[in-house]
């Protein structure tokens, strides 16, 4: 009989060999299988177990974290959600992430290897590190002043820092309070849904995420083309074009808003936002000449993050001459986000030279300490620093006597330019009122900020839309709070 | 370990009898570390889960204590020769199993079942007291095979007269408990195998007809046997309890072949295994879903419906790796209502890893392997069965039900023997560890040169 016990002995080691055996297989050969399938919570829940990192305003947080006590325990709170919303974006445990909550959730979320000091003891230990923080490049009150003086209407505020391209101020309006989204009942579907259906759009980033057509505030980069191509060379010469201008190879005639433009100067036409001498002077410098300065501007980049995607600006390259007339005046197939035309402003501001604009200052350890810093990038010269010069005194023309004196702020230089963009088939829809600037405190080395404001304002007289009424008041407070006047 | 070579010697001691060394020292000091080991335990839940120790620790391990303290006296007294191994091995994996559940407990504030099963392991180490105390000589057992097995068979007809819980037929509710009377009915059914099988055992193996290359045994000796099957398969069909039956059917087919030795009845047992569980998955569609489950573990989730048990449980056992995630700080919580009964081996997984599930393994491991060894030292075949008999019972229980949790084997609703919250399953289990060190006290002290006390 000894001899069978020591059988079924050996069937028992067995039984038990074969069961260590698998539970190798599941916990060490299959676990990164398992650990990744989307319905394992585990991963979800410890995202959520301890509370997120901030995002910083000029030092101070905007953002927070609630304990819920729940097993998805921290939520995602907001100080101020709808002014920082464009920036932030939100946290949601239900409906995920979105702009520097997005791009930044590594650091925010604790998960990024540069936050351990000591990668190899915590990857041991599976100690999970502190959400460390982002400090963002924006400027508190310039932020503020944007969004009042939107005061709810449709549109967008970008604001540059023209030397380093650091973001001041990124605005759209309406927004929403992105605390809404941060948790995961049915509140938050509700409000998702809400948001989703809303007409008004207020999750929309319309600083970065849409393009409009930036009509006359296009002239800028019209002009710069023309005088790095050396097709215009004294700004006080007259033109040799015509009132009303034909365009080429059409019989579409194109006219002013205002008198004076035939053979008009083009200070004059710059300061007036002549139609027809901005029209003929695209056409004389070429779609090549104006398809290079455009994309240095950074027109047709699909590329640019800040650190978020900003949705390409387009100017069209394959055109005819009269479409090529079309496109310089800011219409046509010309499309540009309010970041980009604020991007615009700053080269002029900044001697020709464009920084890469960025939002993001450094990101730090919950402690502190800093992980990484961005600074300024590199620049490139977009234009000659004869060219931006020259731009520099057209557009203080503007401010000090053109269409742009709404935006003149007492003590400072201020440049800037107009525009009224028509929309919509047969230009029915209500023209959007843009004002790209910049401002420079007398004492100031160099321009401070750049702005572009973009006001879609569907509910205005069109008679009343126009650059210089709606939109350069917002630009003129927002360059107020940053110069500090 | 003991030095267990000299200990199973077959060739009788020197007519001079040297005393066998009693190895209670050894059990003492084994008990001191499992008791410690435990406490530790507890202490790691609550400083990982709130940080300070937690204020039941001292009561814990003082009423772990005493209950070992006594166990170990009864073995003293009655048992000297006893394997040191089996009582400190049942206090670790009890200890550890009310760590588990006190660590579950605190997931779900409003269903403690740590202090329930405290009360039950008190009463199942009380039993393990009597048992040692009062059954002096195990051969006793043998008179009383038949009343036991009309005792298996009533326990294992009782719950069919009860309403069904959660799908299975195998619990009955008195005053506020709940008793699984198939958890007893196991040691009165390996008392009866044995006995029956050490009567008969010349019987089966060499009468009867010869068909093919089968012996063929006589339908008188046959017969009683292949009601037992039945049964099993009777239990299985009418209260779906898959496990019970499929411990008896191995259990069964391990003892008739340890007496006969024909390799044939495993074959045989094995035909009327497959052939039972085919049928009855076929016709049963609570055992049919269970097949199904695990087969495909992770169809529930492909079909939308979120993760099954089997995937949470699988989930659990990889998201602890090889070196867990520590005591208290996994989620085994999200397995659902059965995470401190069928799948608290799932929390251990998670917690201890893969390091400390092999341990715990290895423990049971060590309680078969020291039952087959009483059973090999015995001389009267009777002894032998029922030694292999209870540690089979180990080791099939912890090879269905580890195997179901990790996907091995289709999942059935079965207690792991010690750790598993269970009234019935903790008491039968300390009742086994029981006849186990009885067992081991005759094997050993009877090549003591003198009468087994």
């Amino acid at each position: 009989m000894a001899k069978y016990i020591r059988h079924a002995c050996g069937f028992c080691a067995l039984l038990l060999a074969a069961l260590l055996a698998n539970a190798a297989r599941v916990q060490v050969v299959q676990s990164r299988e398992y650990d990744d399938n989307p319905a394992n919570r585990r991963a979800t829940i410890a995202r959520y177990q301890q509370p997120r990192g901030n995002i910083l305003v000029g030092g101070e947080p905007v953002t927070g974290s609630v304990d819920t006590g729940e097993q998805l325990r921290y939520e995602r709170a907001y100080e101020d959600g709808p002014l920082y919303a464009p920036v932030t974006g939100f946290s949601s445990q239900k409906y995920g992430t979105t702009f520097l909550e997005h791009t930044e959730d590594g650091v925010l979320s604790g998960t990024d290897p540069m936050l351990a000091p000591l990668p190899l003891w915590t990857d041991a230990t599976r100690a999970r590190n502190r959400g460390g923080d982002v400090v963002t490049t924006l400027s508190r009150r310039a932020q503020e002043a944007a969004y009042l003086g939107l005061a709810g209407r449709k549109g967008a505020v970008a604001a540059v820092e023209p030397a380093t391209g650091r973001v001041l101020a990124l605005v759209t309006s309406p927004s929403y309070d992105p605390s809404e989204l941060s948790g995961n009942n049915e509140a938050v579907s509700a409000a998702w849904a809400r948001l989703n259906h809303d007409p008004e759009k207020p999750m929309l980033n319309r600083a970065v995420r849409q393009s409009y057509p930036p009509g006359s505030t296009f002239k800028v980069v019209t002009a710069a083309a023309a005088l790095d191509a050396g097709v215009v060379t004294d700004l006080d010469a007259p033109t040799d074009s015509p009132d009303p201008y034909r365009l080429p190879g059409t019989t579409t005639r194109l006219t002013n808003e205002g008198d004076g433009c035939r053979n008009a100067s083009v200070r004059y036409a710059f300061e007036w936002s002549c139609n027809t001498v901005f029209a003929k002077l695209g056409v004389d410098v070429g779609v090549r000449n104006m398809a290079a300065t455009a994309q240095a501007f950074g027109f047709n980049d699909t590329g640019l993050g800040i650190p978020f995607a900003v949705s390409p600006s387009t100017f069209d390259t394959k055109v005819d001459r009269a479409q090529l007339a079309l496109s310089s005046i800011g219409q046509y197939n010309t499309r540009a986000t309010p970041l980009q035309m604020a991007m615009v402003a700053a080269a002029v501001a900044d001697g020709g030279r464009l920084r890469p604009p960025y939002l993001v200052e450094r990101t730090t350890r919950h402690g502190g300490e800093t992980v990484t810093g961005s600074g300024a990038g590199p620049g490139r010269q977009v234009m000659r620093p004869a060219t931006a010069a020259r731009l520099k005194e057209l557009m203080a023309g503007v401010v000090e006597e053109g269409t742009g004196t709404n935006a003149a702020i007492p003590g400072a230089l201020v440049g800037g330019k107009t525009g009224t963009a028509q929309h919509g088939v047969g230009n029915a829809g209500v023209p959007y009122a843009w004002f790209v600037s910049w401002a420079q405190a007398r004492n100031a080395p160099e321009p401070q900020v750049a702005v572009a404001v973009v006001v879609e304002d569907a509910s205005a007289d069109r008679g009343e839309i126009s650059g210089g009424g709606d939109a350069a008041p917002i630009a003129r407070e927002v360059m107020r709070a940053v110069l500090g006047r | 370990m003991t030095n267990a070579g000299t200990t199973t010697a077959a060739v009788p001691a020197p007519a001079r009898a040297a005393r066998l060394p009693r190895r209670r020292g050894v059990e003492l000091s084994l008990l001191v570390l499992a008791v410690l080991l435990s406490v530790y335990g507890y202490c790691a839940v609550g400083l990982a889960r709130t940080g300070t120790v937690p204020p039941g620790a001292a009561g814990y391990g003082a009423g772990l204590g005493v209950l070992a303290l006594c166990a170990h006296i009864a073995v003293r007294i009655r048992a000297p020769y006893a394997d040191p191994l089996p009582l400190p091995i049942g206090v670790l994996l009890n200890g550890l199993g009310l760590v588990l559940i006190y660590r579950l407990d605190l997931e779900t504030p409003g269903d403690q079942a740590a202090p329930a099963q405290l009360v039950w392991s008190t009463l199942g180490v009380g039993l393990f007291i009597a048992v040692v105390l009062v059954l002096r000589d195990h051969r006793v057992l043998q008179r009383y095979s038949y009343v036991c097995v009309v005792a298996a068979l009533a326990l294992l007809a009782l719950p069919i007269l009860f309403p069904a819980v959660n799908g299975a037929r195998i619990w009955i509710r008195i005053a506020g408990f709940s008793i699984q009377p198939g958890e007893f009915a196991k040691v009165l059914l390996a008392v009866f195998f044995a006995a029956y099988l050490a009567a008969n055992r010349s019987a089966l193996a060499y009468t009867g007809r010869r068909l093919w290359r089968l012996q063929f045994p006589t339908g008188r000796v046959l017969g009683p046997i292949l009601t037992i099957w039945l049964v099993s398969v009777g239990v299985l069909v009418l209260e779906r309890d898959l496990g019970t039956s499929l411990l008896f059917f191995g259990l069964f087919v391990v003892l008739l072949y340890v007496a006969t030795g024909r390799t044939g009845w495993i074959a045989v047992g094995l035909l009327l295994a497959v052939l039972g569980a085919f049928a009855v998955g076929r016709l049963e569609p609570h055992v049919g879903g269970r097949i199904e489950d695990w087969l495909h573990p992770f169809a529930t989730i492909e079909a939308g419906q979120g993760p099954n048990q089997l995937s949470q449980s699988l989930f659990a056992f990889a998201a602890g790796g090889v070196l867990g995630t520590g005591l208290g700080l996994g989620h085994s919580i999200l397995i659902g209502f059965a995470a401190k009964s069928d799948f608290i081996l799932a929390t251990a997984g998670e917690e201890l890893g893969l390091a400390g599930l092999a341990a715990i393994v290895l423990l049971y491991a060590l309680l078969v392997e020291r039952g087959y060894r009483a059973g090999l030292a015995l001389r009267e075949p009777f002894g032998r069965l029922l030694a292999v008999g209870l540690a089979s019972i180990v080791a099939l229980q912890v090879f269905v039900i580890a195997g179901g949790v990790t996907g091995l084997i289709p999942l059935t609703g079965m207690a792991m023997p010690f750790l598993a919250q269970g009234g019935s399953s903790v008491v039968t289990n300390w009742a086994i560890v029981a006849l186990l060190v009885r067992v081991s006290d005759s094997a050993r002290s009877q090549y003591d040169g003198r009468e087994a006390p």
